[in-house]
């Protein structure tokens, strides 16, 4: 009737519902199927209070953009946040599954998890993901980082396809653009950066890393839709307000303008092109 | 092999009562009670962390009074079926209601068929968006359901405390107002309740989506201070 453990995912199964169920025999996606949806950058920078999280909003499926204004940044409970790169849809239903465990563990314990405890469990789930990841392309690459109460400080966590589990000392950076998002992290990152200096560094990041991959979303202003940021600290996961992630984003927008103006090559006549492909003269 | 002794159905019933009603008067008494902001639950408990006052769901709480390993029990049958259902269909769709009814299934399914009934008497309420939609569920040992308004009290002298609570509970109370109401019935009127003897939690609208908070016995002892 009643069982003694805190494994919330056990529960699920114990009640016929298993929340990584690929549905039988193996299926591989084949080639003409629909292309799955992702989603791109995301990262985590260590500064004196705490950790700062960033996520861009675009979702890509194959070279079509799927979703505008996706959140990649969740709390998993209150002095820890979840961000998502990898297979939307897995994606979204292990940051479910992974806030629901947290605090079912919570309430039948009376005392939260560690947060040592918590990476594990989220370790857990993404080598749960594996048969999905690997038979149908479905992989989930979290990142996980918070303030840990016990020690004092903000930690980050990366993980990979297969469960495993590392802990970063500083930043990082996942997803599609990751990879220009960390390199611009890491030229700018030093010890005891105050917020307002972390919040710039993850700004740049995701700005960078939009101008080189085609997957991460940058500013839409247009549209007024803003990477998603937060922070936490000692006193909880804190979504920063998106006036003040526009904000900061056009500070950097007018920067750069700055910076390249009177260095601009002249824009290429559009009439000389025209009159080429008409004539039908260049070969390239 | 012998034969065992003939005992009518009525006879279990009444000895299988009488044994439940008799540990849960040992315990001391628990009372819930409407306040502006939403529902006040205070219990006499000299325990800081063996809690009769605990949180299932979102804008859901559990109280016990009795034996503590069986409500305790009962407690996280109840966080397991809030939060199995929750992630089956949606946040929404865990109520008080349905949790009492799985809750009276259980326990009447305990004192109909096992020798020994449950020693508990449970409170399941939920605190609405609106005070109209607050629910007080109370169950009994033998699986009875009692939905209540405004206030409710379980354990040994829940009589003499509801009758109090009668004369002294009134609608908009605020939470100093209704912890003290709370504990002047809880006392009665020839002894007083210290802060430290008491747990105390609230479900309130305020909160946000996770309704349930402890009152701290030192926030306790700042609100019940005698007003210079």
């Amino acid at each position: 009737m009643i069982q003694a453990g805190t494994d919330f995912v056990a529960l699920l199964r114990s009640w016929g519902l298993d929340p990584f169920a690929t549905g039988g025999a193996p299926v591989p996606i084949p080639v003409s199927s629909p292309p799955i949806t992702h989603a791109t950058t995301i990262c985590a920078i260590r500064y004196v209070d705490g950790v700062v999280m960033a996520g861009d909003r675009r979702a890509t499926a194959g070279n079509v953009i799927a979703h505008r204004s996706m959140e990649k940044i969740y709390p998993a409970d209150r002095h820890s946040g979840v961000a998502i790169a990898g297979a939307a849809g897995a994606a979204m239903e292990m940051v479910k599954l992974f806030q629901l465990q947290l605090e079912h563990y919570e309430k039948l314990e009376g005392v939260a998890l560690s947060f040592e405890g918590k990476a594990n469990t989220l370790a857990q789930m993404v080598r749960g993901n594996l048969p999905a990841a690997m038979q149908m392309g479905l992989a989930v690459v979290p990142l996980f980082a918070g303030y840990d109460l016990r020690r004092k400080r903000g930690r980050i966590f990366t993980y990979d396809v297969t469960g495993g589990r590392y802990e970063e000392t500083d930043y990082q950076a996942e997803g599609s653009g990751g990879r220009d998002a960390r390199t611009t992290i890491k030229l700018g990152w030093h010890d005891d950066m105050p917020r307002a200096e972390a919040i710039e560094l993850a700004i740049a990041a995701l700005f960078e890393a939009a101008d080189e991959d085609s997957a991460t979303g940058g500013p839409d202003p247009i549209r007024g839709i803003y990477p998603t940021m937060a922070t936490i600290t000692a006193d909880g996961f804190e979504e920063i307000p998106e006036a003040e992630v526009a904000e900061r984003f056009g500070a950097l927008i007018e920067r750069k303008r700055r910076q390249s103006n009177g260095n601009q090559p002249p824009p290429v006549p559009a009439r000389r092109s025209r009159a080429r492909t008409t004539e039908g003269g260049d070969p390239a | 092999m012998s034969m065992p002794f003939y005992v009518s159905p009525e006879q279990v019933m009444n000895d299988k009562a009488q044994y439940a009603r008799k540990g849960i008067a040992r315990g001391r008494s628990l009372c819930a009670l409407e306040y502006s902001e939403g529902i006040l639950l205070a219990a006499e408990n000299p325990s800081e962390v063996l809690h009769k006052i605990s949180e299932i769901y979102d804008r859901i709480a559990f109280a016990g009074v009795g034996k503590y390993s069986e409500f305790d029990a009962l407690r996280r049958a109840g966080v397991q079926f809030a939060d199995v259902r929750g992630y089956q269909y949606s946040r929404e769709d865990v109520d008080a209601r349905s949790l009492a009814n799985a809750y009276a299934q259980m326990m009447a399914h305990t004192f109909t068929n096992e020798i020994k009934p449950l020693e508990v008497e449970i409170l399941v309420v939920e605190v609405g968006a609106v005070a109209e939609e607050d629910r007080l569920f109370r169950i009994t040992f033998d699986g009875v359901v009692l939905d209540e308004d405004h206030f409710t009290v379980i354990g040994g002298e829940a009589e003499p405390i509801a009758e109090r609570l009668k004369q002294s509970w009134q609608a908009e109370l605020t939470l100093a107002d209704a912890l003290r109401t709370a504990r002047a019935a809880l006392a009665g009127d020839d002894r007083a309740i210290e802060p430290a003897q008491l747990e105390v939690a609230v479900l309130s609208r305020a909160n946000g989506r996770r309704a349930f908070r402890r009152v701290d016995k030192a926030a306790l002892e700042a609100i019940l201070a005698p007003t210079p």
